[in-house]
C-alpha cells in the first residue's frame, strides 16, 4: 500500500501540498478518459435520437455593418463532422498523454467548442426558427456578471487567505440594498453605489469574526449567508413588499451600446452593446489580474495568503492587508448583487440569487483562484444557462430538466477531468496571530 | 433589557475562577508543532492511542493559534463548543435582543408610537413589550408547550412537532458533522436528501405486496443507499482525482434537483397518474413509518432512527477504528498517511457514511414527514440548515441531537408566530444564524458582557485539561 501511495503526492489531502516534488512530470489518462466520456455521451445522443433536417443559425442582426446570410447547414451531417473533430482531438490527446506530454488547452478548446456546435446543430434540427447565435452569446455574457464579479471577490479573499463562503450573502446583500437605494434615489448609480457599501459590509463583518476573532472561516461564510438570507427575506416581506411601489421599484441601467464597435457582427452585440456594469465586469476582471499579479499590492496580498509568517517577517501587515482584500472582495460582489436590481430586473425578490454565490464559488475553484480563469468559468456557467433558454425557444427535443443540468455535469466531468488537484493558496482558511 | 443580561452570565466566571492546571504544564501558548511532531513519531511505531492522546492535548494546550499544519477545523470546533455555558447563553442573549429589534423595528404600533415617544414614552415602551412579548411567547408556545390547550394531550402537540422538525436535522447534521470531521466540507445535503427521497419515495408507492414493516424497511434502506451514493461520487472524485469536494457537492445538488424535476414531470415515472402537477402520488400504506405516539401527533418513528443514528455516529466516531481514522485524516491528512491510514479509502467510506445519514434525513422526510406525495422541494432546505445545525452543535453526535432540537423548535415556533403575530418566519433564520456566529466568537461575546477573557483565566479549558491526565494513562495503558 505504501508503495503505490508513495508515488502520489498529496491523495485526497488538504489542498495544501507544497511539500510534494513538483518537477515531476505528472502527465495522467484523466484528461483522456474525460474527453472520451463526453464523446461516448455525444455519440450515444446521436445514435439514439437522430434529427433529420436542417439546423438554421442565425449570426446577425438587423443593426449590423454587414449582414451575414442565416447558415443553414444538414443537421446529423454536421454532428457527426463535429464528433468527428472531437474524436481527432481526443486521439491526439491520447497520442500525447502516451508520450508523456501534457495535453494542450487549445486542442480541449477545439473539443469542446466542435461538440457544442454539433449539439446544436442536432438541437436546432427541423426547427422552423433560426437559432440566434447572437443572443445565445449576449445572454450569456449577461447571465455570467453576478457569477463574475462574486468569483472575483471570491479570489481576492482567498488570495490573502480568508476562504468566502459568503459570496452568496454578499451578492443578495447587495441586490438588496441596490433595491432600495435605487427605488429611493431613482437613480441606479446610487444603486450599484449602496450595494458595494452593503457588501462591503458583509465582508466586513466576515473579515472581523474571521481576522480578529479567527473564527473559522467556512463557518462565518455559512452563517453569514444564512443570516443575509434571513436578514433580506424579513425585511422583504416586513417592509419592501407593504411599500413596493416606494421601495422596490427601480430604475435600470439603461444599454449602452458603443458607436461603431457595436456594428461589428456577432462581437458587436454581443460585447460592446450591454449595460455599464457589463463594460465594468471586463475592466474588473483585467483590472484584478493585474493589481493581484503585477503591483506591489497583488504580490503582498499574495504572500499573505500563501505564507502570513513569512510576510509578517519582511514586515507586511498581515491582518491590514487582509482586511483590505477581503473588503475589496465584497465591493467586487456587492457589483455582481448590484446586476440583479439595477440591470437585471427592476425589482427585488425574496433570495432572488438562487445560489449564484455558490456557482461563483465553485468558479474561484474551478478557475484555480486566477481573475482570469475564474472570470472564464462564470462565463462557462452563463452560457449554459442560457444555451437552455435558448434551445427552449427554438423547441429542443431534450427535456428542459437535463438542459438545465447539463452545466453542472460539465462542470463536474471538468473538474475531475481537466483540472484536477486543485490548490488553494497556502494559508487559506487560516487565521493569522502573531506570537 | 441589555442592562439585566450581565447577571446571569456574570453568576458563571466565579465558579471557574480556579487556577488552571494545564497552564503549569504547558507553560507556552504554542506548543502545537512540537506536539505535532511528536505525535507523526509516536504514529509511525503504530501507538494510535498514545497519538490520539497527544494530538488532543496539542490541539487543548493551542490558545487562540491556529497551527499551520492544517488543523483549522479542530480548532474552530472546538472553539465552537469550548466557549462554555456563559458563551452560549450571552451569544443566545445576544441573538434574542438583535431578533427583539429587529421585530421592534418593523411593528406597526411600535412605529405609531415612535413618533410621540418624548411625549408618551410609555406608550413607545408598551407597544415595544407587546411587540417583543407576543413574539417569544408565541414561539415559546408554538415550540415547547401550548398554555390556551385544554388538556396536557393537546398542549404538548408544539413539542412533539419540534421533534417532528428535529427528526431530518438531526439526521442530516450528523452527515455533515461526521463529513466535517474527516476535514470534509459536505454542503451536498440538499442534492443527497433529493436523491433519497427518489429511492425511498419510489419504492414507497411503486412497489405494492410487500407488508408493513418490510416495505418500510425496504424503502428507508434504499433511501439511505441512495444518498450514500450520491455523496460517494463526491467521495470517490476527491480520493481519486482531488477534484474540489465543495464543487463537486454543489454541482451534485442541482443535478440531484433537475433528475428529480425530470422524474417527476414525466407521466410514467414518479409523476403521479391523472396529475399535471411535478408530484407523486401518496407512499403505500405499507411504506410509512408509524406515529410514534399515536395518530393525534405527527411525530413518527423516524425520529428513533435519528436518535439511533446519533449513537451509532458516537460509537463510530469514539469507539471504533474506521471513526479513528476518520478524525485522524479530518486533523491532519499528511500525519495519518504517515500512520499508515489510507487517506483516499477514509474519504471515500467517510463520504458514504455522510451522505447515507443525510439519506435518511431525506426517507424520513418523504415516509414521515410528507407523506402525501412530495415534489422537487422535498428537501425543504434542510441540507443547508444541517450545516448550521452540525457546526451548532460543535460535529459531536451529542451537540448535534441538541442543535437539531432547538432549530426544529426554532422551525415550529417560528410558523406559529407567523401564524399569530404576522412576523415573517425569516427571523428564525436571523436569530439562529447569530446564536452560531456568536458561540463560534467566544472573545466577542466576553467583550460584550465583560466576562474574564481565557487569556489570563483559561475557563473553559480548565476542566478538559484537568480531565487529560487521568484519561491519558488508560488509554495509553490500553495500546
Amino acid at each position: 500500500m505504501t508503495a503505490t501511495t508513495a508515488g502520489v503526492p498529496a491523495a485526497a489531502g488538504a489542498p495544501a501540498s507544497q511539500d510534494a516534488p513538483r518537477a515531476v512530470a505528472t502527465t495522467t489518462w484523466k484528461a483522456v478518459i474525460g474527453l472520451g466520456v463526453v464523446l461516448v455521451l455525444y455519440a450515444l445522443l446521436l445514435l439514439l435520437s437522430p434529427h433529420d433536417g436542417s439546423a438554421r443559425f442565425l449570426l446577425s442582426t438587423s443593426t449590423d455593418l454587414f449582414v451575414l446570410s442565416t447558415f443553414v447547414v444538414p443537421a446529423m451531417a454536421t454532428a457527426w463532422v463535429c464528433g468527428g473533430v472531437g474524436l481527432a482531438v481526443l486521439l491526439l490527446a491520447a497520442v500525447r498523454t502516451r508520450a508523456g506530454r501534457p495535453v494542450p488547452v487549445w486542442a480541449i478548446a477545439v473539443f469542446a467548442a466542435a461538440l457544442l456546435v454539433g449539439f446544436l446543430a442536432w438541437a436546432a434540427a427541423g426547427s422552423p426558427r433560426d437559432l440566434s447565435v447572437v443572443g445565445l452569446l449576449s445572454g450569456s455574457v449577461a447571465l455570467c456578471v453576478p457569477i463574475v464579479y462574486g468569483a472575483l471577490g471570491g479570489v481576492i479573499g482567498e488570495r490573502s487567505g480568508v476562504v468566502n463562503i459568503a459570496i452568496e450573502g454578499q451578492l443578495l446583500a447587495g441586490a438588496f440594498t441596490a433595491a432600495i437605494v435605487g427605488s429611493i434615489t431613482d437613480s441606479p448609480w446610487a444603486g450599484l453605489v449602496a450595494a458595494v457599501l452593503a457588501s462591503a459590509l458583509v465582508a466586513l463583518v466576515l473579515g472581523m469574526f474571521t481576522i480578529t476573532y479567527k473564527v473559522n472561516q467556512v463557518i462565518v461564510g455559512v452563517v453569514l449567508n444564512v443570516l443575509v438570507i434571513g436578514l433580506t427575506s424579513f425585511f422583504y416581506s416586513e417592509v419592501l413588499v407593504p411599500n413596493a411601489e416606494t421601495l422596490n421599484t427601480t430604475t435600470r441601467f439603461e444599454r449602452l451600446p458603443v458607436p461603431f464597435l457595436e456594428r461589428i457582427p456577432i462581437v458587436g452585440p454581443v460585447l460592446f452593446n450591454q449595460t455599464i456594469v457589463v463594460y465594468l465586469m471586463f475592466v474588473a476582471v483585467a483590472v484584478v489580474w493585474f493589481a493581484l499579479f503585477r503591483t506591489r499590492w497583488g504580490l503582498r496580498v499574495r504572500a499573505v495568503g500563501e505564507h502570513p509568517k513569512a510576510a509578517d517577517t519582511v514586515g507586511i501587515d498581515v491582518v491590514r492587508t487582509r482586511y483590505r482584500a477581503v473588503l475589496i472582495g465584497g465591493a467586487m460582489a456587492g457589483m455582481g448583487g448590484a446586476f440583479y436590481t439595477v440591470v437585471s430586473i427592476n425589482q427585488f425578490g425574496r433570495e432572488m440569487t438562487a445560489g449564484a454565490g455558490f456557482i461563483a464559488l465553485a468558479a474561484v475553484i474551478f478557475g484555480k483562484w486566477d481573475p482570469l480563469r475564474a472570470a472564464l468559468a462564470g462565463l462557462l456557467f452563463g452560457f449554459a444557462t442560457n444555451l437552455q433558454n435558448v434551445l427552449s425557444v427554438v423547441g429542443s427535443p431534450v427535456p428542459s430538466q437535463f438542459m438545465l443540468m447539463l452545466p453542472y455535469v460539465v462542470t463536474l466531468l471538468a473538474v475531475a477531468g481537466l483540472v484536477g488537484r486543485s490548490r488553494a493558496p497556502a494559508a487559506a482558511g487560516d487565521a493569522y496571530s502573531k506570537e | 433589557m441589555s442592562g439585566e443580561t450581565p447577571r446571569p452570565d456574570g453568576r458563571e466566571p466565579e465558579p471557574e475562577a480556579v487556577p488552571e492546571p494545564a497552564g503549569g504544564q504547558v507553560p507556552d501558548a504554542d506548543p502545537g508543532s512540537p506536539l505535532a511532531e511528536a505525535l507523526e513519531t509516536v504514529d509511525a511505531q503504530a501507538e494510535p492511542g498514545l497519538a490520539e492522546e497527544l494530538q488532543q492535548e496539542a490541539a487543548r494546550e493551542q490558545t487562540p493559534v491556529v497551527a499551520d499544519t492544517g488543523a483549522r477545523w479542530r480548532d474552530a470546533f472546538r472553539r465552537a463548543t469550548s466557549g462554555g455555558w456563559a458563551v452560549a447563553l450571552g451569544a443566545i442573549v445576544l441573538a434574542v435582543i438583535a431578533g427583539s429589534i429587529l421585530i421592534i423595528v418593523t411593528d406597526e404600533r411600535v412605529q405609531a408610537a415612535a413618533p410621540y415617544f418624548f411625549a408618551r414614552p410609555a406608550d413607545t415602551l408598551a407597544a415595544v413589550g407587546r411587540a417583543v412579548g407576543g413574539a417569544y411567547s408565541a414561539l415559546f408556545q408554538g415550540a415547547v408547550y401550548n398554555f390556551g390547550a385544554d388538556s396536557f394531550a393537546v398542549g404538548i402537540r408544539p413539542l412533539t412537532q419540534t421533534l417532528t422538525n428535529a427528526t431530518p436535522l438531526i439526521a442530516a447534521g450528523l452527515g455533515v458533522a461526521l463529513a466535517f470531521r474527516a476535514g470534509l466540507f459536505n454542503i451536498g445535503g440538499q442534492g443527497q436528501m433529493l436523491m433519497a427521497a427518489t429511492a425511498a419515495g419510489w419504492i414507497g408507492f411503486g412497489v405494492t405486496g410487500l407488508p408493513f414493516p418490510w416495505h418500510m424497511l425496504l424503502c428507508v434502506v434504499a433511501g439511505v443507499a441512495a444518498g450514500a451514493l450520491w455523496a460517494g461520487i463526491a467521495g470517490l472524485l476527491k480520493a481519486r482525482t482531488g477534484a474540489h469536494e465543495v464543487i463537486v457537492t454543489i454541482m451534485l445538488n442541482y443535478v440531484a434537483f433537475y433528475l428529480l424535476s425530470y422524474f417527476l414531470a414525466t407521466p410514467g415515472l414518479m409523476q403521479a397518474p391523472g396529475s399535471a402537477n411535478p408530484k407523486t402520488p401518496p407512499m403505500a400504506e405499507s411504506s410509512v413509518l408509524p406515529p410514534l405516539l399515536g395518530d393525534s401527533y405527527n411525530l413518527h418513528w423516524g425520529f428513533v432512527l435519528s436518535l439511533a443514528a446519533v449513537v451509532y455516529v458516537w460509537w463510530l466516531l469514539n469507539r471504533s477504528s474506521t471513526g479513528f481514522s476518520f478524525r485522524a485524516v479530518g486533523e491532519n491528512p499528511k500525519a495519518a498517511r504517515v500512520a499508515g491510514i489510507d487517506v483516499s479509502r477514509a474519504t471515500v467510506y467517510v463520504m458514504l457514511i455522510a451522505g447515507g445519514l443525510v439519506g435518511l434525513a431525506g426517507a424520513q422526510q418523504v415516509l414521515g414527514t410528507v407523506t402525501t406525495g412530495f415534489g422537487a422541494d422535498i428537501d425543504a432546505g434542510i441540507g443547508f440548515d444541517a450545516i448550521t445545525v452540525a457546526l451548532l452543535g460543535g460535529s459531536s453526535p451529542w451537540g448535534v441531537l441538541g442543535a437539531g432540537i432547538l432549530f426544529g423548535g426554532f422551525k415550529a415556533g417560528g410558523s406559529a408566530m407567523q401564524a399569530a403575530e404576522g412576523i415573517p418566519i425569516e427571523i428564525v433564520l436571523v436569530v439562529q444564524s447569530l446564536i452560531v456566529l456568536f458561540i463560534a466568537a467566544p472573545p466577542l461575546v466576553r467583550a460584550i458582557f465583560r466576562l474574564p477573557q481565557p487569556d489570563r483565566v483559561p475557563r473553559t479549558r480548565r476542566r478538559r485539561a484537568a480531565a487529560a491526565p487521568t484519561t491519558a494513562p488508560t488509554k495509553g495503558g490500553q495500546a
